[in-house]
């Protein structure tokens, strides 16, 4: 992993981080570079409510946000932006007020790497428009200006359209941070956690290949 | 949330009958569900804030339960309501969840808008 100057991530739910990307977050934390995730939404359209359930449609914009805090706390990383858009509607938006946000971010923070979604390949409608807006952003960039741009694609059709992620990092030494990142959203993770369990303990391949590899595609510029 | 206990609901929805209320409905397979699924034809709506006024409502089924909101020119409905809770800001909200826990589908009445 080469040593960033500034690492801006931007996803639109809480947890969007902790599933793919938390392990390599920790990982530029460990080396002392700045991260800043940028999470549009607060995700007040889960419909996990935790088992047993202690969230309501209502009380669930408020527990996630608590439960981003606690995930960036536990990745270490010191500047967390919650930009106020509401899940499920970011599609909906103004495409050039979405780029204008995502290009004032990178003027701002000038990152030398920026991860987010592989627009087209990311499936949820959120994800896509997210991706699709950061893409426009840092496309507007001179190319020889452009900071890195790492993207998360997980369609059943991602690999055949646009091949193996160029990126794997292996982040087994920060599994436990990942983990406390994962279990930080504790609405949305519990459930899901608990079938884990057991074979994290049994040190199941599958299950390991899924938690230590963190996969990126180096975004193509056409 | 506790599991729908029908007297109580209709108390609930009697209280609000004939005041002008915001609404909030949505239905919901999760945005994951095709995904998951290729099989599954994924839908949902969803409306926010919607103000209202109805001149009756009902709660009625053996659970999962339906409810029914009738307005001046149409209706107001869902379907596959499980669990209620009237909150600490004296808002009704039905939910129902699914065999694994999850919502699937929002009725909620409220005289403020909701945030």
């Amino acid at each position: 992993m080469e040593k960033e100057r500034h690492v801006l991530v931007v996803f639109p739910h809480p947890d969007d981080e902790a599933f793919g990307v938390s392990g390599t977050i920790a990982s530029h934390v460990n080396l002392g570079t700045p991260v800043t995730y940028a999470c549009l939404t607060l995700g007040q359209m889960g419909r996990n409510m935790g088992n047993p359930p202690f969230a309501n449609r209502e009380t669930l914009p408020a527990i996630r946000k608590k439960e981003l805090k606690d995930a960036a706390r536990a990745m270490g990383i010191n500047d967390l932006r919650m930009l106020g858009f509401r899940d499920k509607t970011v599609e909906f938006e103004d495409e050039n007020m979405l780029t204008n946000l995502m290009s004032s971010l990178i003027t701002e923070l000038n990152p030398s790497l920026v991860i987010t979604f592989y627009p087209g390949y990311s499936v949820h409608p959120d994800h896509e428009a997210t991706g699709a807006a950061v893409v426009r952003a840092v496309e507007k960039i001179p190319a020889a200006d452009r900071p890195k741009l790492h993207c998360v694609a997980f369609s059943r059709n991602c690999v055949e359209e646009i091949g193996e992620p160029d990126i794997v990092y292996d982040i087994s030494a920060v599994a436990d941070i990942k983990l406390d990142a994962i279990r930080a959203h504790r609405s949305q993770t519990e459930l899901m956690l608990e079938e884990m369990a057991d074979k994290l303990k049994e040190k199941d391949p599958k299950t390991l290949a899924w938690l230590n590899n963190e996969r990126f595609w180096t975004y193509k510029f056409s | 949330m506790d599991p729908v206990i029908l007297s109580e609901v209709q108390e609930a929805l009697d209280r609000f009958k004939d005041k002008e209320v915001y609404v909030h409905l949505e239905t919901t397979n999760g945005a994951y569900a095709s995904h998951n699924n290729e099989s599954f034809f994924s839908s949902g709506a969803y409306i926010r804030n919607a103000k209202v006024t109805y001149e009756r409502a009902k709660i009625t089924g053996e659970g999962p339960y339906r409810t029914g909101l009738k307005i001046p020119f149409g209706w107001v409905y869902a379907e596959g309501i499980t669990h209620f809770e009237i909150d600490d800001k004296g808002r009704l909200l039905l939910a129902g969840h699914d065999f694994n826990g999850k919502l699937a589908v929002a009725l909620e009445i409220s005289e403020t808008p909701f945030e």
